[in-house]
């Protein structure tokens, strides 16, 4: 048992001909998958409408908010909502492009935010050049025609597609969109729940009616 | 590069066009802004602009509901018996 778990810690060095298997292999599955996956996302459609999918959410969003750290001043609102998206991207279980772009989103954010403390007075060269490249991309976008410019916007707005083709761009919106709604709906239920209980600890039982006022 | 990433763009919009079509009308009808309207009466281009504008207000709303989820966290102490009972009604 130890021993087993020992080498699963190592990691073995990459032999060419084991990776070149692995990706043959990942061909062949992707195939077969795809038609398989058509039909989560199908049923991921719906799902994102269910009152038990929301359910699921709410109760999962409560356990993570209770382990951010509230204590960041201005920067609260942005520790919840990170673990908001967070919380939401597991919940499609990884089958989009745009649940995996917020998980590993945030692991990139973590070590650039690491390497920025660690040189901060090296980060300022290479962020002034970002911009001025920044700036010739604009004129370019200016050439490009309306659609195009809209279907840019659209895929910097969805996680993750920020450079994919369109028919990507679409698919992942139309899965995206419902999510958010889903997100919200459960995110103001919650609001509202925790708004009753603190109002009724400060001003006791208000007006008896037991629904949250409105806002 | 570029010109392989055209090329690339073009082909996979040639190969999906009624799929392109189909997907935009499907987009259309989670959008409320448009939901409701013909559909010939609604350009693709006005479908995409139709649709990043409502998930930026939903991105606000999250925003917004964030800021205020934060705010509350901090006026609830975790260990009374409202955040409990806030706890049995999440979970049940």
């Amino acid at each position: 048992m130890a021993s087993s778990m020992i080498s699963n810690t190592t990691i073995p060095p990459p032999t060419s001909d084991r990776s070149h298997r692995i990706k043959r292999k990942k061909k062949a599955q992707s195939k077969a998958q795809q038609a398989q996956e058509q039909q989560q996302r199908l049923q991921s459609h719906a799902k994102w409408r269910s009152q038990a999918q929301q359910q699921i959410y709410s109760s999962k969003l409560h356990q993570a908010l209770s382990r951010v750290n509230l204590s960041g001043g201005p920067r609260r609102g942005k520790a919840v909502r990170e673990a908001a998206d967070r919380v939401l991207a597991t919940a499609a279980k990884g089958r989009t492009r745009w649940s995996r772009a917020i998980l590993t989103n945030r692991l990139r954010l973590k070590f650039r935010k690491q390497k920025r403390n660690h040189n901060q007075q090296k980060a300022v060269g290479p962020a002034r050049s970002k911009k001025a490249r920044f700036g010739v991309l604009r004129l370019k976008g200016k050439t490009l025609p309306a659609v195009q410019r809209k279907v840019k916007v659209l895929g910097r707005l969805v996680p993750g597609c920020r450079k994919e083709p369109l028919p990507v761009i679409l698919e992942e919106a139309i899965d995206y969109i419902p999510a958010l709604e889903m997100q919200v709906r459960a995110m103001a239920a919650l609001a509202d729940l925790l708004f009753g209980s603190s109002s009724s600890t400060v001003a006791g039982s208000s007006d008896g009616s037991g629904l949250p006022p409105p806002i | 590069m570029s010109s392989r990433r055209s090329r690339q763009q073009s082909s996979s919009s040639r190969i999906s066009d009624d799929q392109i079509i189909e997907l935009v009308s499907k987009l259309r009808q989670l959008v409320p802004e448009i939901r409701h309207r013909r559909s010939d009466k609604v350009s693709a281009s006005k479908v995409l602009q139709e649709t990043c504008n409502y998930i930026r207000s939903l991105h606000r709303e999250v925003d917004d509901l964030s800021e205020r989820l934060s705010q509350l966290l901090v006026t609830i102490d975790a260990d009374s018996p409202e955040a409990n009972i806030i706890r049995s009604l999440i979970n049940q």
